[in-house]
């Protein structure tokens, strides 16, 4: 019987994955949002999760409205991406350091 | 009329100074201009009058004070004729000084005798120098500061002689010391005329030390600093004793020495006398002014001043005789062998000086005030002479530079000559003579009818420090105005007699100095003493020195005419006859020599001594203690941890995205471990 403790774990997992490829990940800033949004969907495992084992759609409602946040911060960031290539001509991490004082 | 004497300098002083000078136009600019100028006329070792450079200002400041000061010397001159006939002290109250608890001092002129002595002294010699500045300086650009530096003196130091409360004195007191450091460092582009004006602070400053002191010694005694309480109740501390130094000492005594401390600084008494010569770097009329009529006298009048508690202090009376009669030998000696015209005036000053205080010491304040009187005239005679015979010399000083001018400048010559009759006290007793044979004489005889042994110690130094003085005065007037000259042609060529306006106040001070001991000494120390001097000078009904002078054996009498002959003979020997003895004598004698020409190894002594340990301290305090230590921990040390924090910190802003992410989950991280595990109890 697949309870709730497994999907707790697979989204723990996830959500471990996702951090990890924020802070290892030294190469391109694309996978840094694709981690954010692995980040995201594993909360959103998690809140469906719960929603179904505590019989709340509260639950159901918060992952749809993270699903549209995470949508948009998609969007715009790489939207941002795409400008920031276009004035710097990289986006490789190393070189994104302009916050340096 | 004695308020207008008090303030007529003042208001000179200030006109002068502040709108006469160029004090509120072109700031800074002639200062350069003043360097340039003199950067070349300095000479190595001996500092020379400067009489080159050119003054385009007004004339107006010269003329104001000069003119003020001569308005005050006459109506010191009313004012002191008055209390020849009929004396009646007053006392003019000014204004309320400070009033704070028990201690009261007003503003008052306190007008007796003494006061009416000091006022025609100082403003007489005040005016006369005024006067012969104007010759004297007329080349010099910053004249209007000078003379309202003169006369700021002259205030200073008619507030100190009409002083009503030992406060208002000690105004006075720091104030003629204020205006001799200025003088002294008038040209204040020579090194060593700052020097000088320093020295001259600083020791004076030792000095006032013990008078201020002694000020608070007196006040804790009398509950009050006003003259006219502390002398009526002067005998109530007699026999007392007061806490002074984890010690029980005599009240009186310890009072007395501690303003007769003040005493010697100001007038150069020995162990205290090391700034009077340096001070000959003020230009040669402030030397007259200053260094030798007035300020360096401030001494020998505090004593008199204090004579009801002076009198009542006979130990105090010994050590003030032995330091007088220490220093008018001491003095004397060095004189003999310097080379400077002006230092051996000064020597001189200093050694007269110490006369007035033995006369003090021994309780015959009349004489040493008397010798104060006649000593003003003749010895700022022969310091305006001497400036008069620099001037011609082109600066010269060095009177192994000069030598046979009288022929050229007669008048200089003669004042000069009547100037060292009066010093040498030339006359004879029982006859009469000059000035100073009348106070001179009159102090020998007053020590040896003391009669006490400090008095005859003074008595023995001073008959030699007599034929001493008598072998300078010769010996400076005749290598600088008889045999042949040892000037170079160039200087020949330039000598020429001095200008009216300094030869008219040489005039009148030679009258003084024939005439002041001849017409005043009834007055002063003769029979109608008692009547002049009123209630100013006070003695012990049981002090009766002024009879027993008179009744000395004839030899003592004859003492310093002796001393003074045989000086002469002396000097008339060595310089006019035979001029090679000095310098065979010099040979066979070095050490002797050597030790009179460095004035006793004084300077090279207190060198060792306060100089430069206090150097040492003051490095020591300035590179390790402030350098070091305060700044070292304190303003650098902060900054410069500050700087070092701000490194570390700085390189902890990289600039990429994962390492400030990286900090928030570990800050998340440890909120939720702190919610999870502390928090939760």
């Amino acid at each position: 019987m697949i309870g709730l403790t497994h999907y707790l774990v697979v989204a723990a997992i996830l959500f471990t994955i996702g951090i990890l490829g924020i802070f290892l990940n030294r190469k391109n800033v694309i996978i840094i949002m694709m981690s954010i949004e692995l980040m995201l969907l594993a909360v959103n495992i998690n809140l469906v999760a719960f929603s179904s084992a505590l019989h709340d759609l509260v639950g159901q409602v918060f992952a749809l409205l993270i699903l549209t946040v995470a949508a948009g911060e998609a969007a715009i960031g790489l939207a941002i991406l795409v400008t920031y290539f276009r004035n710097r001509g990289s986006i490789a991490v190393e070189d994104i350091n302009l916050m340096k004082g | 009329m004695v308020q207008a004497i008090l303030f007529l300098p003042l208001l000179g002083a200030l006109i002068a100074g502040l709108l006469g000078t160029n004090m509120f136009k072109n700031l800074g600019s002639d200062a350069e201009a003043y360097a340039d100028h003199h950067a070349g006329g300095d000479h190595a070792d001996h500092a020379h009058d400067d009489h080159h450079g050119h003054y385009e200002g007004p004339m107006w400041p010269m003329y104001l004070t000069t003119g003020l000061l001569c308005l005050g010397a006459i109506m010191s001159w009313i004012i002191f004729l008055g209390f020849l006939h009929e004396g009646h002290d007053t006392r003019i109250e000014l204004l309320r000084w400070i009033s704070s608890g028990s201690l009261n001092a007003g503003w008052a002129i306190r007008l007796d005798a003494l006061t009416a002595v000091m006022l025609v002294v100082v403003n007489t010699v005040s005016a006369l120098v005024h006067v012969y500045s104007l010759g004297y300086m007329s080349h010099d650009e910053h004249q209007p500061r000078f003379f309202a530096y003169l006369s700021l003196f002259t205030f200073a130091m008619l507030m100190l002689v009409t002083s009503d409360n030992l406060v208002q004195m000690f105004f006075g007191w720091e104030g003629v010391g204020l205006a001799s450091y200025l003088l002294i460092g008038f040209w204040y582009t020579r090194e060593s005329a700052n020097a000088a004006a320093i020295k001259a602070f600083v020791v004076n400053r030792v000095g006032d030390f013990g008078f201020a002191l002694g000020i608070f010694g007196v006040f804790m005694v009398y509950g009050s600093v006003e003259f006219q309480t502390i002398f009526d109740n002067a005998p109530s501390a007699v026999g007392k004793t007061i806490h002074f130094l984890g010690h029980d000492w005599d009240t009186l005594t310890t009072l007395c020495l501690l303003l007769f401390m003040g005493a010697m600084g100001k007038s150069a008494q020995f162990l205290l006398h090391t700034w009077l010569p340096d001070a000959m770097e003020g230009p040669t009329p402030v030397s007259a002014l200053i260094h030798a009529a007035t300020m360096v006298t401030a001494g020998v009048f505090l004593v008199a001043r204090m004579s009801p508690l002076f009198e009542l202090a006979p130990a105090a009376r010994d050590v003030v005789v032995i330091i007088g009669g220490t220093t008018a030998f001491f003095a004397a000696t060095v004189g003999l062998v310097q080379n400077d015209i002006k230092r051996v005036i000064a020597y001189s000053t200093c050694s007269q000086l110490g006369y007035m205080f033995v006369a003090m010491g021994v309780g015959a304040y009349g004489a040493g005030i008397f010798h104060l009187f006649t000593h003003a005239f003749f010895k700022a005679l022969l310091f305006l002479g001497a400036g008069s015979v620099i001037h011609a010399m082109s600066g010269e000083q060095d009177m192994r530079k000069m030598g046979g001018l009288a022929p050229h400048i007669r008048l200089t010559w003669a004042m000069m000559l009547i100037g060292t009759f009066a010093l040498t006290g030339v006359g004879i007793p029982g006859v009469g003579g000059f000035a100073g044979f009348y106070s001179k004489d009159a102090i020998i005889e007053a020590a040896y009818a003391a009669g006490t042994s400090p008095a005859m110690y003074a008595f023995g130094l001073l008959v030699i420090a007599a034929f001493c003085t008598s072998f300078y005065s010769w010996r400076l007037a005749f290598m600088t105005f008889n045999g042949k000259t040892n000037a170079d042609a160039e200087t020949v060529s330039h000598i020429h007699e001095s200008s009216k306006v300094m030869l008219v106040p040489l005039y009148v001070l030679a009258a003084g100095a024939v005439f002041a001991g001849w017409y005043f000494e009834q007055y002063f120390i003769g029979h109608e003493e008692a009547l002049f001097w009123g209630k100013a000078l006070y003695r012990l009904p049981e002090n009766e020195i002024l009879h027993h002078m008179h009744e000395v054996p004839t030899l003592v009498k004859w003492s310093a005419f002796i001393a003074m002959i045989s000086g002469f003979a002396l000097a008339f020997l060595f310089y006019i006859r035979d001029t090679s003895i000095p310098k065979r004598l010099a040979a066979m004698h070095q050490p002797l020599y050597q030790f009179l020409l460095n004035k006793w190894y004084f300077d090279e002594l207190y060198n060792f001594l306060f100089v430069r340990p206090a150097m040492w301290l003051g490095r020591f305090l300035w590179k390790t203690g402030d350098g070091e230590i305060i700044d070292g921990f304190g303003p650098d040390g902060v900054a410069a941890s500050v700087a070092g924090v701000t490194v570390q910190v700085n390189r902890l802003q990289t600039g990429y995205v994962y390492h400030y992410a990286f900090a928030m989950l570990i800050g998340v991280a440890a909120i939720i471990s702190w919610f999870t595990f502390g928090g939760a109890h």
